[in-house]
């Protein structure tokens, strides 16, 4: 099986290879018959790519061994769920996991427009395949997935645990789904700028990978948010850590394209813009994966090894170099055909929700790549904490969330004043009320706060009146009920009334995030059985007792829980129990461990205890004091270890079972102190809501309409032109 | 190297050999290969002039645009629209 891997890893290289020798030959020499051949390499690159990273799947799913990204990614004691996550837990795994997408995503989109675009489309291969050619040589030549150890193991060194979460299955898949879907638009681009077709063709053409590539992105970032939140132990959903913004950045300038390539379909104008946000943002996603694998900054995300620095430097240089080359030697064909008619325009809105989404990638830019700057300037690492990014961060979403309520009721070219009353009064009056309202549930002394919840109300205000109007219109021409008018409106106008989904989905999103930032209550407690603490909002915790068990997977420990019971009150009275844990990992696949130490020595998780509402969240996590047990975990190692060798090896191992067993046990009776992270924070759940609603409104707005739907929408417009066409 | 992975290497080998090749084996289509193309361009150009002139009047309808305004738009694009089934029409690919 390595050998069949590393064969297939190696064929993949060779066509993707040829893929761009072929299609830059056939559009240079104009033999169509070559650039076909490039596209079929496209299609052949997925088949073997995907037949490699099956094979490794199915070795972690076998825990082969003999493989040593398995042996240190994985153990007989992982559970099969996560066994199949491990793959791209592993820096080989995720890179050929990045490929395999890439390989996908070329293979759709080449397919979807093998009837378009003739003159873009063999630059777009070229790129594509080029993408291709980058992973694949790293596979092939520096970190192969299928690099055997010259003796198999018994046993693996296991999966990392805090990547055994649910959330962590999916987060990395759809980050790099995300990145990967990104490079189709980039790749088109780059044709249309080399062919100087730059009309909206190339956008149109791949404008659902564009959508798809924000929303994959989207749900990873929201996953690892969650993953945040309920598994590390801190409390918190975001962190402005390095990985975390790498993954941000081509999210928040993709936003950017997908809003501002509407003015140049409508008009004619942001090309320049437009060619330089999706370079950027293709640009970006490969610096993300490159911040993820290199671990060239500090990061929550340990997982991360060195040695590719350079390979991915070089390959970032040369789209930069080789985007502004091409922006710049066409400035001419990126000529606007039109002007901006007025700032009272959907145009100029677009423009200003541009500017305020670069501005905010520039924040989260700088803030990322501050501690390499400051470093090469004064020799001394310096990072910046959330503070620094709240002080730019909180104005620009101010704004955002302003321009996501004025952009859709203003329309194209021009505004009149008549147009803003009838757009306005009601929003404007739902935004004031939203604001008194805040200010009378406490909110007032929290001026950044209240503004956002007044502005979302105003936003949220406009996007339920767009569709109010647009059922009424859809009313007024066809007599439909409300119900299904409201369903033929946004079946038949997917993108527009999609958008205004998501729309409401971040605003949403936004006020979640106002509120827990601003009105979250924090208490580190260290606390006794029977000890009571208030932790605000009328809510207090009561320490009832240690607990402590033994999880068993197969024959072997597969991690030993310390935790604790507390009781839940609120005014007094008691409303529930939480249960937070912390799991022990015993050190797994290495040899020279200490015989007891082994067992608490490890990676160890925490189990966050939370009583989740619609209005706040109880959250709680637990560190147990282990102090007193590490002590005689410690003198139980120095008499296994005089007693190895010299009793027979099964009373060995029952007399060492027997001990662990005994210290977990004895840990409640002792009742040790132990030290708690305990919270109240206002409308987290309001979080998820609102990145759901987003989320589904954009699989709306990427969902393909069908064939029928599509002619029965336009088969009105049809006859009318073609009616037109018969008189000219 | 394991004989079964050798075997299964070669067949790998030369199916992206025979998938790759396809074109280069039979290039007689080329014209028609043209055509398909630019009719293919043409006709995400008439849809893409129909989303608009959908958009347009959605836009009056939802009071975002005159009436004046409208029909000044809606005209231009279905002159852009009708244009673009006349360019169709001479390809001989003009199912409306």
């Amino acid at each position: 099986m390595p050998d069949l891997g590393r064969a297939l890893l190696f064929l993949a290289l060779l066509t993707a290879v040829y893929g761009v020798g072929a299609a830059v030959y056939g559009a240079r020499s104009g033999r169509r018959e070559w650039v076909h051949s490039a596209r079929r390499a496209a299609y052949a690159l997925a088949g073997l790519v995907t037949a490699a990273f099956a094979l490794l799947e199915i070795a972690f799913l076998r825990s082969d061994f003999n493989l040593e990204v398995v042996w240190s990614h994985s153990s007989t004691t992982t559970p099969p769920f996560y066994r199949l996550a491990a793959a791209w837990s592993s820096q080989e795994g995720s890179l050929l996991l990045w490929l395999w997408l890439l390989s996908l995503a070329s293979a759709l989109v080449l397919f979807l427009t093998r009837r378009r675009l003739r003159d873009v489309q063999p630059y777009a291969i070229a790129v594509l395949m080029g993408f291709a050619v980058f992973f694949a040589g790293l596979l092939v030549f520096a970190v192969s997935p299928f690099q055997e150890l010259a003796v198999t193991p018994a046993e693996g060194v296991g999966l990392n645990p805090l990547l055994r979460h649910p959330a962590m299955m999916a987060h990395p898949p759809m980050l790099y789904a995300g990145y990967t879907l990104w490079a189709v638009p980039f790749a088109f681009a780059v044709g249309a700028l080399i062919v100087r077709r730059v009309d909206a063709e190339w956008i149109v053409a791949t404008r659902r990978f564009a959508l798809a590539a924000w929303l994959f992105l989207g749900v990873g970032i929201l996953l690892g948010a969650r993953w945040s939140y309920s598994e590390l132990g801190w409390g918190g959903y975001w962190a402005w850590d390095p990985v975390e913004n790498a993954s941000l950045l081509p999210w928040l300038t993709g936003t950017a394209f997908i809003h501002s390539v509407m003015v140049q379909e409508k008009r004619g104008m942001l090309k320049t813009w437009n060619a330089s946000l999706i370079l950027a943002t293709g640009t970006l996603a490969i610096l993300g994966t490159f911040l993820v694998r290199s671990g060239v900054l500090d990061s929550i995300h340990a997982f991360t090894d060195g040695g590719l620095g350079w390979p991915f430097i070089t390959l970032i240089c040369v789209m930069l170099a080789g985007s502004i080359y091409l922006v710049t030697t066409r400035r001419d064909a990126l000529r606007s055909e039109n002007r901006l008619d007025s700032l009272l325009s959907r145009e100029a809105m677009f423009l200003a929700n541009n500017l305020v989404l670069v501005a905010f990638a520039f924040v989260v830019f700088w803030g990322t790549f501050f501690p390499l700057i400051s470093e090469a300037l004064s020799g001394e690492k310096q990072t910046l904490g959330p503070p620094w990014y709240d002080k730019y961060i909180v104005p620009l979403a101010l704004v955002l969330v302003a321009l996501t309520g004025l952009g859709p009721a203003i329309p194209w070219r021009r505004a009149t004043r008549a147009a803003v009353r009838r757009a306005f009064t009601v929003p404007a009056a739902a935004g004031v009320a939203a604001g008194v309202l805040a200010a009378l549930l406490g909110a007032a002394d929290h001026l950044a706060s209240l503004a956002l919840f007044a502005l979302a109300g105003f936003a949220g205000a406009i996007a339920i009146q767009e569709f109010v109007r647009g059922i009424r219109a859809r009313r007024a021409m066809t007599g439909e009920a409300p119900p299904l008018a409201f369903v033929s409106l946004v079946r038949r106008n997917r993108r527009r009334y999609g958008g205004y989904i998501v729309h409401l989905g971040i605003v949403v999103l936004f006020v979640g995030v106002a509120a827990s930032s601003a009105f979250q209550e924090v208490h580190d407690e260290r606390m006794r059985p029977g000890e009571t603490r208030e932790i605000g909002s009328g809510y207090s915790v009561r320490y009832e007792r240690p607990t402590s068990r033994i999880d068993i997977r197969g024959d072997d420990v597969e991690r030993i829980v310390f935790g604790a019971q507390l009781t839940l009150l609120k005014d007094g009275r008691k409303v529930g129990e939480l249960r937070p844990e912390r799991g022990y990992y015993p050190i797994q696949g290495r040899a020279g461990v200490a015989p007891l130490s082994r067992y608490f020595d490890g990676e160890a998780t925490s189990e966050v205890a939370m009583r989740p509402g619609l209005f706040r969240d109880v959250w709680t996590a637990v560190m147990p004091d282990v102090n007193e047990l590490l002590k005689t975990v410690r003198e139980g190692d120095r008499r296994f270890e005089a007693a190895a060798g010299k009793l027979p090896e099964e009373q060995y191992a029952r007399s060492l079972g027997l001990a662990v067993r005994g210290l977990v046990d004895n840990y409640p009776g002792e009742a040790p102190p132990a030290t708690f992270r305990l919270m109240v924070s206002p409308l987290v759940a309001w979080i998820w809501i609102g990145s759901l609603i987003a989320f589904a409104g954009g699989l709306i707005a990427v969902w393909p309409a069908s064939d029928l739907a599509r002619r029965r929408a336009t088969a009105g417009y049809a006859a009318r032109v073609a009616r037109e066409l018969g008189r000219a | 190297m394991d004989p079964l992975a050798v075997l299964l290497t070669m067949l790998a080998l030369a199916l992206t050999l025979w998938v790759i090749s396809g074109p280069l084996r039979g290039g007689a289509e080329r014209e028609e290969v043209e055509l398909a193309a630019r009719i293919a361009d043409l006709k995400a150009a008439k849809e893409a002039r129909y989303r608009e002139i959908r958009d347009a009047e959605m836009d009056y309808r939802t009071g975002k645009l005159s009436e004046e305004d409208w029909r000044a738009l809606d005209r231009e694009l279905r002159a852009e629209a009708v244009e673009i089934l006349r360019k169709l029409d001479e390809l001989g690919a003009g199912e409306r």
